[in-house]
């Protein structure tokens, strides 16, 4: 089980595509990637694409929680794609599916930032 | 399914076997032709009670041992895993949807909440320095009796 982390910067925008597992074992590879990429790359926003994603539990809550709070506090917006059902279900379950834009598709997602940037 | 099934493993404290637990309980319970929801909730119950015995009961250290068991009775699937751990102080406390003893570590507080909204059954047996056992039930509705 493992999970990869693919990185692209669209303009003003990291997209971040994660591919596998995301547990407490992944999550601080993808903290630290995504931390790393989304201030060195001086974006201000941040698109999460989950299309690939096939497992997550609270600990990824936990990544994408301590995100939102880093990418908010700069004034950016954090957005949700193409997430899977059963992990659309733990975005529903913690509240943060009120409080983070989600997209079915990562161009619906960066056309949806685009209107805000 | 008729009769009395049963299997446990027993492994040390390593966030590696966070992923190999929830497979090998998926697995097991495949027998009973779970509906891929009921098995991806069933896989999600099992990481969030092993990450907790990791990062709660033992702290992060590796050589902790975890037991999962898992029982099938009927259409009735029981899971309970244990740790020797620290145990934990205010059992009311934890369950608190959002609450977190750890926030330095970016946790969401949602374990405890996950395991009770997923499961039929949940209960919490600890104490302080006498481990923790997390008790849990849910029943499997199979494939084949939703077709039938």
């Amino acid at each position: 089980m493992s999970l990869q982390v693919e990185l692209e910067q669209h303009r003003n925008t990291l997209i971040v595509r994660l591919r596998g597992e995301l547990d407490h074992h992944t999550a601080d590879i993808v903290r630290f990637k995504i931390e790393d990429a989304f201030l060195r790359g001086r974006c201000h926003h941040v698109v999460l694409n989950l299309q690939d994603l096939s497992f997550m539990d609270s600990s990824g809550l936990g990544v994408v929680l301590g995100r939102y709070k880093t990418v908010s506090s700069r004034g950016g917006k954090l957005v949700v794609c193409g997430a899977q059902p059963a992990v659309k279900r733990l975005f529903e379950l913690s509240g943060l599916l009120k409080i983070l834009p989600f997209h079915e598709t990562e161009t619906a997602a960066l056309a949806g930032l685009e209107v805000v940037s | 399914m008729s009769g009395r099934d049963f299997m446990k493993l027993s492994f040390t404290s390593r966030s590696e076997n966070e992923a190999f637990a929830r497979v090998a309980v998926a697995a097991f319970v495949s027998r009973l032709d779970p509906t891929l929801e009921q098995l991806q909730d069933l896989k999600t119950v099992v990481s969030e009670a092993v990450t907790n015995a990791i990062i709660h009961g033992y702290e992060g250290r590796e050589d902790g041992i975890i037991e999962v068991e898992v029982e099938i009775e009927g259409d009735t699937v029981s899971l309970t895993v244990s740790d020797q751990g620290k145990g934990i102080e205010d059992i009311e406390l934890a369950r608190q949807p959002l609450y977190t003893s750890r926030p330095e570590l970016e946790r969401s507080g949602m374990g405890f909440t996950i395991m009770e909204n997923f499961m039929d059954e949940f209960d919490i047996d600890s104490a302080p320095g006498a481990g923790t056992r997390l008790r849990m039930k849910k029943r499997i509705e199979s494939k084949k009796a939703l077709y039938n």
